[in-house]
C-alpha cells in the first residue's frame, strides 16, 4: 500500500528544475520546436494520438517534447488532458470507403480495383542508415502524376457479393464506451475494438505474434491496408443537420481468415479488423490480428487456452497507462508496508533460527 | 450545390469548409477582408471533445475510435442571422470567425463573404488534396505474380 509522505519539497523543486534543464539538453543546440515535431516526428505524433485517444496533432506534439521523448509519458499527458474536455457528442461513424487514400495495398488481390498504392512507406527501403539525414541532406522533392480520382471500393465487399465472407452484424448506433463506464467483461465487440485501438502498440504486436506463431491458429491475409483522411460528421442539434467537424487521418486494416464452419456457421472466410488514428500500419494489422483472435465465442470456434484469445488477459493488460501507473506506483514511498514486513521477516528468522538452535542442542 | 436536393447543402459544404480549414488560414482571409459585423455571442467559444466513430470491419456495428478535439461558437447579426462555428482544434478565434462567417453567409453579403473567405479556404484545400493524391497516384504499382517452379 501507498501511503503519504511529508517532506522532500525542496528536493522534488531541484529535481523539477533540473528535469527542465535536461529536457533543454546542451543551450549550444537549437531547440526542439513543436511545429518540428509535428511536422518531422509524424509517426510519433500518431502513436501519441493514437494511444492518448485524442486527435490533436498540436498536443500530441507538445506532449512528446515535454516527455522528452518518452512516447509514454506523453500518452499520459494526453489521457490526464483529455479528461479536461467538456464531450460535445458522438460523431458518426466514420466512412472509411471514401478516405483519400495515400496508401493502399492488398495482399491478396493484385488488381485491386482503385489499384495498388504504395505511399510514403518504409517497405521496400533496405533499412540501412542515411548518413546523408546527419549531414543536412536535402530532401528529393516526391513526383506527382495527374490522375482521375478514382474510387477505392473496399476489397472485402467483393467477398461479400459472393457470400464468401462473414458478414458484420449491425450494433448500436451509441456503442459502449469505456472513457466513460469501466471495462466489464464479458466485453462486446465494439468495446474490445475501443480497446485495442488505444491499447499499446508493443503488447497489441505481441499478441498478435503469438497467433501467426500458433498461439489460437488464426492465419492472416491482409485483405487490405489503407491509410488517408476521413471527414468526421457529426449531428450539430442546433442546426439540426449533420455537419463535418473536421477530418482525421486513419489508418484501417481488414484481415480475411480461413474459417472451416463450425456447428453454427458454413465454411467461409471471417474478418478481423483494426481501424488507428494516424499513419499506424504495425498497429493496425496488429489490431485487426488480435480483434480476430478474440472471436473465437462468436464464430463458435474452440478455445484452445490461446493468451490472445482469452478477452480478460488482452484486455486488462493492453493499456500502457494503466499498467505503467500500477508499475511504477512501487518505487513511491512504501515505508509503512515495508516496515511491517521488515518486522515479519525479523520475527519469522528468529523464529527459525530459534529452532535450529534447539535442534542442535537436542 | 450538390444536386442532392438537399436544402442543407450549401450551408453544410460552407461549415465543413470552415471547420477543416487551418486557424492561421481562417484569420488571415479575415483580417484581411475587413468584416467586424455587429453581433452578440450567444456561445462563449468552448474547447471540448468529439468521440469519433468507426465501425467493426468497416461495415458492422459503430464502435469508438477516440476524441478529436472540437471548439465551438454561435452569435447572433444585429441584423438576426444565428451563425454556428464548429472546428477542428482549439481555436477559438477560428471559431469565432467561422460562427460569423456562418452568419453572414446568410445575409445578401454571401456572395462577397464566399469571395473572400470560403472559395479561398476551399481552393486551398482542393489543391492540398490534390497535391496529395497525385503523389499517391506516383506511387501507384501493378504487380505481376511470378510463374512458380513447374511441378
Amino acid at each position: 500500500m501507498y501511503v503519504a509522505v511529508k517532506g522532500g519539497e525542496k528536493a522534488i523543486d531541484a529535481a523539477h528544475a533540473w528535469l527542465a534543464e535536461e529536457r533543454r539538453g546542451p543551450e549550444d543546440v537549437a531547440e526542439l520546436s513543436v511545429d518540428q515535431i509535428k511536422g518531422q516526428l509524424k509517426l510519433a505524433v500518431n502513436r501519441v494520438m493514437a494511444e492518448g485517444s485524442l486527435y490533436d496533432p498540436d498536443l500530441a506534439a507538445l506532449a512528446i517534447k515535454q516527455a522528452r521523448g518518452d512516447l509514454i509519458e506523453a500518452i499520459f499527458l494526453i489521457r490526464a488532458y483529455r479528461t479536461t474536455l467538456p464531450r460535445f457528442g458522438g460523431s458518426t461513424p466514420v466512412d472509411t470507403e471514401t478516405m483519400a487514400c495515400d496508401r493502399r495495398v492488398s495482399a491478396t488481390f493484385k488488381d485491386a480495383p482503385g489499384g495498388q498504392v504504395l505511399g510514403p512507406t518504409f517497405d521496400y527501403t533496405h533499412r540501412l542508415l542515411d548518413f546523408k539525414l546527419a549531414a543536412d541532406g536535402e530532401a528529393p522533392s516526391a513526383p506527382e502524376r495527374a490522375e482521375m480520382p478514382e474510387t477505392k471500393p473496399h476489397i472485402m465487399s467483393f467477398l461479400d457479393r459472393e457470400d464468401l465472407i462473414q458478414p458484420e452484424p449491425e450494433g448500436p448506433e451509441t456503442p459502449p464506451d469505456l472513457t466513460r463506464e469501466p471495462l466489464e467483461l464479458p466485453a462486446n465487440r465494439p468495446l474490445r475494438l475501443q480497446s485495442l485501438t488505444r491499447g499499446d502498440e508493443g503488447f497489441i504486436l505481441g499478441m498478435a505474434y503469438s497467433t501467426q506463431r500458433g498461439y489460437a491458429r488464426n492465419h492472416a491475409f491482409v485483405a487490405e491496408l489503407r491509410i488517408g483522411t476521413c471527414a468526421v460528421e457529426m449531428d450539430i442539434p442546433e442546426l439540426g443537420f449533420a455537419i463535418e467537424v473536421g477530418e482525421v487521418e486513419l489508418t484501417e486494416c481488414e484481415t480475411v481468415n480461413q474459417f472451416q464452419g463450425s456447428k453454427t456457421e458454413p465454411p467461409q472466410f471471417t474478418r478481423g479488423y483494426g481501424l488507428v488514428f494516424g499513419m499506424c500500419e504495425r498497429k493496425a494489422i496488429s489490431m485487426a490480428l488480435v480483434d480476430r483472435a478474440l472471436r473465437w465465442k462468436e464464430l463458435g470456434e474452440d478455445n484452445v487456452g490461446a493468451p490472445a484469445q482469452d478477452e480478460e488477459f488482452v484486455l486488462y493488460h493492453a493499456d500502457n497507462i494503466q499498467a505503467t501507473g500500477f508499475l511504477e506506483h512501487i518505487k513511491l514511498p512504501h515505508y509503512v508496508d515495508f516496515q511491517s514486513e521488515l518486522e515479519l521477516i525479523r520475527k519469522l528468522r528468529r523464529e527459525a533460527i530459534g529452532n535450529v538452535r534447539q535442534e542442535a542442542a537436542e | 450545390m450538390d444536386g442532392s436536393g438537399d436544402p442543407n447543402a450549401a450551408r453544410k459544404a460552407w461549415l465543413s469548409v470552415l471547420a477543416k480549414a487551418q486557424a492561421a488560414d481562417v484569420a488571415a482571409l479575415w483580417v484581411e477582408a475587413g468584416y467586424a459585423p455587429d453581433h452578440e455571442v450567444l456561445r462563449a467559444p468552448e474547447i471540448g471533445a468529439v468521440m469519433v466513430r468507426g465501425r467493426a470491419g468497416a461495415v458492422g456495428a459503430p464502435f469508438n475510435l477516440g476524441e478529436m478535439t472540437v471548439t465551438r461558437c454561435s452569435v447572433r447579426l444585429a441584423s438576426g442571422e444565428v451563425g454556428h462555428g464548429y472546428v477542428q482544434g482549439r481555436g477559438k478565434d477560428h471559431a469565432v470567425q467561422a460562427a460569423l462567417t456562418d452568419a453572414l453567409m446568410q445575409t445578401a453579403d454571401a456572395p462577397a463573404v464566399e469571395a473572400a473567405i470560403v472559395a479561398p479556404l476551399r481552393d486551398a484545400a482542393g489543391a492540398k488534396r490534390a497535391t496529395r493524391a497525385a503523389k499517391a497516384a506516383a506511387t501507384k504499382v501493378n504487380f505481376f505474380t511470378m510463374v512458380r517452379g513447374e511441378d
